[in-house]
């Protein structure tokens, strides 16, 4: 088996079950270690709260964006850009088409390397933020620039792969594809599920109370 | 004495952990460590210091969770990637980051992309600090009063009656104490006993103009709480059993929380779970009161103060509290020029006094900086001639926080401000 089968292979299925077992484990731990009753009465609905919590936080509160548009404005970026090469690039999509037998219309080429810069832009700027902000600094972990280099290392070796001039550029793209998938629940990338969560239990907290925070 | 070191972090280690339910787990989990949190907080943004950054403070909750409760904990503890135990050195480096630089104002979690509570959880992570025996000396100076008088000032039954007395001869209304059968009990915080006498004088003279059937009990007048500002679960449980025993005896349909924030929200939000029940009695706000008596035409509307003023929002009447449009609306109906600071509503400042900062004299400097953000607001109205601020504790901070600046605003209380639009129709009944 040559190398570039065993990544989009053997190891690319261990990987994609760690991660789905194990994003799955963590949300369910989470659940399942319970809310506490509130037995107040309630002025507002805490399940509309729940659902008002996650949609309002999606949207920067204008007295706030002096300071931290910078942050917006890389976040969003780079978060939009990766969902669109992950789910909109030709290879992606031809990957996923052999795996499930699903296949839906590809970005040109134009627009994968448009989306591209736009994501490495935005997670550079992120992590400059975050290794020269007195702030970041401080609360900055080990394990926050794990998250961003192996994230970057994805990114950077699809790049590499773009061009299918050599199978090895393509294995390690899927090499660190699979690190990327391993790592994944047991780090701060577990944020792309549990957002709903936190975001969720003040909004219902908060919610109960007839306020939208 | 190593063994008892020992024992007080791991008393604070299972504290945090009882306090980890799902809610706070989700908070840790979905952190990103982005910083938003601080470009909210008045503490960083006054003193710079990057120590203030909201989540920092939560760091030896989150540590223990992630050591002791998260999934998937035992693969990383084998793996050594689990941070470390929180010691007693962690806990005397973090006490006052967790008592003297937050008030537990909420502010932050507008900014945070993941929605995060930190306020909710500093009141959670201060049960395990109180139960190790990490408290400033200051809150537990008021605990030892509130022990004593059931006050944290030290107001006994005696000196309110001398008040109350002292009122009704001023106002010429008779003020009923442990009136049975009463539909509403109200209750002060000691600031209002002492220092603001007045407010008791504004209840007597909108009650009987809306005609509302009040008293006050003598075993329970005082309606703050320093079990929720130390983070001890059962001294705060035992002091709202107090003000809700009192309701019951009284067979009141209502109980009146104060214009005190954190009295409203340990009464009316967190009493009935400290209690384990809900109560026979509804809680009702003062503001929430004077807004639905005025809405039913009760009060009626009288003639309204011509200065031009601004409204301070309390953090846990407004943002924790969700008394939003009640207030503004009484201030429209009592006020010729209203005038909303910057940042309004539920994204105002903090007074940097809540959460027990005012009465820890070791935070003292911290909550003038605070204060600083408050003075922008302030002053980038021009022409202000007072200030509302319909929080007992947050007055007190405004009036030092003024006077340390020589800046001339009368600071009054939303009760008192109502009332005084009755002095024309009070003097034209007398």
């Amino acid at each position: 088996m040559s190398f570039l089968a065993f990544v989009e292979g053997p190891l690319f299925y261990i990987a994609a079950a760690v991660f789905l077992l194990g994003a799955a484990w963590k949300i369910l731990g989470l659940i399942r270690l319970g809310r506490r009753p509130d037995l107040a009465p309630p002025r507002g609905s805490a399940a509309w709260g729940f659902v008002r919590g996650n949609l309002r936080h999606f949207v920067p509160r204008g007295i706030f964006t002096r300071r931290t548009w910078l942050h917006i404005v890389a976040g969003y970026s780079f978060h939009i850009a990766l969902a669109v090469l992950v789910f909109f690039g030709a290879f992606h999509i031809a990957f996923i088409e052999r795996l499930t037998g699903l296949s839906w219309q590809a970005l040109p080429r134009w627009g994968f390397i448009v989306a591209a810069e736009i994501a490495f832009a935005g997670l550079i700027v992120l992590w400059v933020r975050r290794i020269s902000d007195p702030v970041m600094r401080q609360i900055t972990r080990a394990e926050d620039h794990a998250s961003t280099i192996l994230t970057f290392l994805v990114m950077l070796t699809g790049c590499l792969a773009l061009q299918e001039s050599h199978a090895s550029l393509r294995a390690i793209h899927m090499l660190f594809v699979d690190i990327w998938l391993l790592y994944f629940p047991f780090s701060r990338l577990m944020h792309a599920f549990t957002f709903v969560l936190s975001r969720g239990h003040s909004g219902a907290t908060y919610g109960r109370k007839g306020i939208n925070l | 004495m190593s063994d008892k070191k020992e024992n007080r972090a791991q008393i604070a280690i299972e504290k945090f952990i009882e306090f980890t339910d799902g809610e706070v787990a989700s908070f840790f989990e979905a952190c990103v460590h982005c910083g938003e949190c601080a470009e909210a907080c008045h503490f960083h943004l006054n003193t710079g210091g990057a120590k203030y950054t909201p989540t920092w403070k939560l760091e030896p909750m989150r540590r223990s969770y992630e050591r002791h409760l998260a999934p998937l904990s035992g693969i990383k503890r084998a793996l050594g990637l689990v941070p470390p135990e929180v010691d007693e050195a962690m806990l005397t480096e973090w006490e006052p980051l967790v008592y003297d630089s937050c008030n537990m104002c909420a502010r932050c979690t507008l900014v945070c992309p993941m929605g995060l509570d930190i306020a909710g959880t500093i009141r959670k992570m201060r049960e395990g600090f109180s139960a190790a025996g990490f408290v400033p000396e200051g809150l537990e100076r008021a605990a030892d009063f509130v022990r004593k008088t059931t006050s944290p000032m030290g107001i006994t039954l005696k000196a309110l009656t001398a008040q109350v007395r002292r009122v009704e001869k001023e106002t010429g209304i008779e003020i009923h104490i442990d009136k049975r059968g009463a539909e509403y009990m109200a209750t002060f915080s000691s600031m209002e006993v002492m220092g603001y006498p007045e407010v008791i004088a504004a209840y007597a003279r909108l009650f009987k103009r809306a005609g509302v059937d009040w008293t006050i009990s003598s075993k329970a007048y005082e309606a703050t709480n320093v079990g929720v500002q130390i983070g001890s679960g059962p001294f705060a449980r035992e002091i709202v059993a107090r003000v809700v025993e009192a309701a019951e005896e009284l067979e009141v349909k209502y109980l009146i929380s104060p214009e005190c924030g954190h009295a409203y929200g340990a009464v009316r939000w967190a009493g009935p779970n400290m209690m384990g029940r809900q109560f026979k009695f509804e809680v009702v706000h003062i503001v929430e009161l004077l807004d639905r008596l005025r809405r039913e035409g009760r009060i009626p509307v009288g003639r309204r103060d011509g200065r031009r003023m601004t409204l301070h929002d309390p953090c846990q009447i407004i943002r924790r509290g969700g008394l939003l449009r009640e207030p503004r609306r009484l201030m429209a109906d009592s006020c010729a020029d209203f005038v909303e600071m910057k940042g309004a509503g539920v994204t105002n400042f903090c007074c940097g006094g809540g959460g027990g900062v005012s009465a820890n004299p070791r935070a003292h400097d911290l909550q003038d900086a605070a204060f600083d953000s408050k003075q922008a607001q302030l002053d980038a109205i021009e022409g202000l001639e007072a200030v509302v601020v319909p929080c007992a504790n947050c007055r007190s901070v405004f009036e030092d926080g003024l006077e340390a600046r020589e800046m001339e605003l009368e600071v009054l209380g939303l009760s008192e401000l109502l009332a005084d639009t009755l002095a024309d129709l009070e003097a034209e009944d007398a």
